[in-house]
C-alpha cells in the first residue's frame, strides 16, 4: 500500500471526528507554542547580554582602588586616590598578557553650549579606552597621545549628549563648557546602547585624562585616576593578566605580604559570564517545563489513539480480512498519530511565533525565532507522534482478524 | 475441473486453560471450480470454524489445505493476507462495510492493498458495482443504503480482485426474505458466471440455491449431497 493511501486513509478517520481531533492535539499545540515561545524570549534575552558584552568590549579587566581608613573613618571600595595614571601605563608596559590599559576618571557635571546645557557624566580617558572598548567616533577624530600629553581642552560627545546639546547640527569644531572652561569639539562616539547595569552610555563626555586631572579634578592627587581598564590579549589570558596586574601594582605601591592592597581587581567578562549563564539557565529550565507540556500532549494521544483502535476493532478486522497486512494497520494507525501530532506541531509554531511577537511589543522584551527552534519543535512533535503513537498502533497490528471481526 | 479448495484431514484443537477442544476432527473435501456449496450445520458444529480455515484467517492444527493449488498450511501471516486479498472474497453477515465511505471507495479496499493505482482501482471498483445492480448508487455512503443494497456493495468488494472463491457467512442473516431471495438470485447469477462461491448457512431455503451441501455436525461432515 502507498503512502498516500495510508495518509488519506489517515486524513479521513480525523475529519471524522474533527472535535476529538483537536482536542487531541491541543497538548501537542500548547506544547509546541511555549517551547517557541520560551526560546524566543530566552534567546532574546541572550541575546540582549551579549549585545552588552560586546558594548564593554572584550576581556576586560577593572582595576579599582581599595579602601582606605583615615582617622577611623573607612572609604568605601575606590575611595582612596593611590591609583595613577602612571600605574595604567606601567601595566600596559610591563604585563605580557595585557594589549592595552587606560586610566580614567569620572565626574559629574553641567555642559553648556550656547543657550542649552545638560548635566553628563565627564570622563578622562587615555586614548586606548576606545580601542579597548571598541567604540569608534562616527565623525571627527578619536582623542590623541598628544592631547592627553598637551592636555589639551578637546573633548568627544556621546550621541545622547550630542543630541540634547546641538539637535541636528554638526559638533564638530564647536566650543561647550565644562566647569566653565572651554572645550572644542573634536569628534561623536558611535552609539552604544545601554550598558548590562540599564544605564545610557552614550549620555557622556569624553576628555583626554590628562586635561580631566588637571583642569577638572579639584582633587589635591591631581594624577590619580578614578579606574584603570586593561584588556588582556585573550579570553584564555585574563588570569594571568590579572595576576600579573596584582603583583605589579604591589611592587608599585609597596604592599607586603599579609597586608591588604590598595587596589582590587575585577574581571568584567567573568561577571557577564554569569549573568549569560543564568539566562542559559532559565532558558533551559522553561524549555524542560515545556517538554514536560508536550509529553503531556504525548500521553494524550496515546490514550485517544487505544480509544481509537478499541472503537474501530471491527474495521480493523475488516481490512485484514480483505488483505491488509500487520504492518499496513500498523503505518495506518502510526500515520494518524504523527499526522495528529504533525498538525498539532504546526499550528503550535505559528501561535508560539505570534505570542512571541506579542510579547515582545506588548513588554518591549527582544524574542528572537530562530529557524532552528521551529525545525526542533516541527521534528519533535512528530518524534511525539512516533512515540506515542506506536504502542496503539502496534495494538492494533496485533490483533486476531477473527476477533476483530467479531468485536461489537 | 480442477480442485480450487482442497482439504485433507483437517483437525484444529482450541486450547483454553488446561481444557482442549477440538472443533474439527479430520475434515476432507474439495470443491471445483465453479461450484456453489453451502455449508449447513448447527451452532457449535465446527461450520464456522471451517470457514475461517477456509478464509484464511486461521490455521489448521493439522491437515492439508490447498487453495487454488498453494499449499497454506506453512504461510506466515504476511503471505496469508496476500492470499486473502488475491484469491478470496468476503462476504459477511454483518455486511461489514467502512461507515462514512463512499459505496465505491468500499469496494476499491481490496485494491489499494494489492496496491493499484487510484485510477485503475476507480474502473475496476465501478464495474463491479454495475455487475451487482447497484449503477447509480456508487457514491452513496453505506449509512444512506438499505441492508440488501449494502450487502451488495460487499459482494462487489468481494468481486473486486477477481478470487478463487467467495466466501459468504451467513450474508442473508440480516435480511428480509425479499431481499434475502434478491441476494440469492444475485449469488446464482454470479455462479453461473462462473464464479465459486462456498457460502456458510443454517436457513435451508437459503442452502437451496447452492447446487452442492455440506452438513457438519460436530467437527465432522455428516452428509455432503448435491442437486
Amino acid at each position: 500500500m502507498d503512502f498516500l493511501q495510508t495518509l488519506k486513509i489517515a486524513l479521513r478517520a480525523l475529519r471524522t471526528n474533527k472535535m476529538r481531533s483537536f482536542l487531541t492535539m491541543l497538548g501537542i499545540i500548547i506544547g509546541i507554542a511555549a517551547v517557541i515561545a520560551m526560546m524566543a524570549v530566552g534567546s532574546g534575552a541572550s541575546y540582549v547580554i551579549s549585545q552588552q558584552i560586546a558594548s564593554i568590549g572584550s576581556n576586560i579587566i577593572l582595576v579599582i582602588p581599595g579602601s582606605t581608613t583615615s582617622g577611623g573613618l573607612r572609604m568605601g571600595s575606590g575611595g582612596s586616590h593611590t591609583l595613577t595614571a602612571d600605574d595604567a601605563r606601567a601595566i600596559m608596559s610591563e604585563c605580557p598578557s595585557v594589549s592595552r590599559a587606560s586610566g580614567t576618571t569620572r565626574t559629574t557635571s553641567q555642559v553648556v553650549y550656547g543657550n542649552m546645557n545638560w548635566s553628563t557624566l565627564i570622563m578622562g580617558a587615555a586614548p586606548e579606552l576606545f580601542d579597548i572598548r571598541e567604540w569608534p567616533v562616527v565623525s571627527g577624530r578619536s582623542i590623541g597621545q598628544q592631547d592627553v600629553d598637551g592636555a589639551a581642552k578637546v573633548c568627544l560627545l556621546g550621541q545622547t549628549v550630542a543630541d540634547n546639546l546641538f539637535g541636528g547640527d554638526d559638533p564638530i569644531g564647536k566650543i561647550v563648557r565644562i566647569k566653565k572652561i572651554p572645550f572644542t569639539v573634536i569628534g561623536v562616539l558611535e552609539r552604544k546602547g545601554q550598558s548590562p547595569q540599564g544605564t545610557d552610555q552614550d549620555d557622556a563626555i569624553f576628555v583626554p585624562l590628562r586635561t580631566a586631572q588637571v583642569k577638572l579634578s579639584r582633587s589635591s592627587f591631581p594624577n590619580s585616576v578614578g579606574a584603570v581598564i586593561v584588556q588582556a590579549k585573550s579570553e584564555s589570558l585574563l588570569d594571568k593578566a590579572e595576576e600579573e596586574i596584582n603583583s605589579l601594582l604591589k611592587q608599585r605601591h609597596r604592599i607586603t605580604n599579609g597586608r591588604e592592597p590598595d587596589f582590587s581587581t575585577r574581571n568584567l567578562s567573568e561577571i557577564l559570564a554569569v549573568a549569560e549563564q543564568s539566562s542559559k539557565a532559565m532558558s533551559l529550565l522553561l524549555g524542560v517545563v515545556a517538554s514536560i507540556s508536550l509529553i503531556v500532549g504525548g500521553i494524550g494521544i496515546m490514550n485517544i489513539m487505544l480509544v481509537s483502535v478499541t472503537e474501530r476493532t471491527r474495521e480493523i478486522g475488516i481490512r485484514m480480512a480483505i488483505g491488509a497486512r500487520r504492518n499496513d494497520i500498523l503505518w495506518q494507525f502510526m500515520t494518524e498519530a504523527v499526522l495528529l501530532t504533525m498538525l498539532g506541531g504546526l499550528i503550535g509554531i505559528v501561535l508560539g511565533t505570534a505570542s512571541a511577537t506579542v510579547v515582545s511589543n506588548t513588554l518591549d522584551w527582544p524574542t528572537l525565532i530562530s529557524v532552528r527552534s521551529i525545525l526542533v519543535a516541527f521534528f519533535f512533535s512528530g518524534a511525539v507522534g512516533v512515540f506515542f503513537g506506536f504502542y496503539p498502533a502496534r495494538k492494533a497490528a496485533g490483533l486476531n482478524p477473527i476477533d476483530a471481526l467479531r468485536y461489537e | 475441473m480442477s480442485d480450487v479448495i482442497s482439504l485433507t484431514d483437517i483437525r484444529r484443537v482450541f486450547i483454553m486453560g488446561d481444557q482442549q477442544f477440538e472443533a474439527l476432527k479430520g475434515v476432507s473435501f474439495s470443491v471445483i471450480a465453479g461450484e456453489f456449496v453451502a455449508i449447513m450445520g448447527a451452532s457449535g458444529s465446527g461450520k464456522s470454524t471451517c470457514m475461517n480455515l477456509l478464509g484464511c484467517l486461521d490455521r489448521p492444527t493439522s491437515g492439508s489445505y490447498l487453495l487454488d493449488g498453494l499449499d497454506v498450511g506453512g504461510m506466515d501471516t504476511n503471505q496469508l493476507a496476500d492470499i486473502r486479498n488475491r484469491k478470496l472474497g468476503f462476504v459477511f453477515q454483518g455486511f461489514n462495510l467502512l461507515s462514512r465511505t463512499p459505496a465505491v471507495e468500499n469496494v476499491e479496499l481490496p485494491l489499494v492493498y494489492a496496491g493499484l493505482h487510484s485510477r485503475e482501482r476507480r474502473v475496476k471498483a465501478l464495474a463491479a458495482l454495475e455487475q451487482v445492480g447497484l449503477t447509480g448508487k456508487e457514491f452513496n455512503h453505506s449509512s444512506q443504503l438499505s441492508g440488501g443494497q449494502q450487502q451488495r456493495v460487499a459482494i462487489a468488494r468481494a468481486l473486486v480482485n477477481n478470487p478463487a472463491v467467495i466466501l459468504a457467512d451467513e450474508p442473508t442473516g440480516n435480511l428480509d426474505s425479499a431481499t434475502t431471495a434478491e441476494i440469492m438470485t444475485l449469488f446464482s447469477n454470479l455462479n453461473k458466471q462462473g464464479i465459486t462461491i462456498i457460502m456458510v448457512t443454517h436457513e435451508h431455503d437459503v442452502a437451496e440455491y447452492a447446487g452442492r451441501r455440506i452438513t457438519f455436525k460436530d467437527g465432522q461432515i455428516i452428509a455432503d449431497s448435491r442437486g
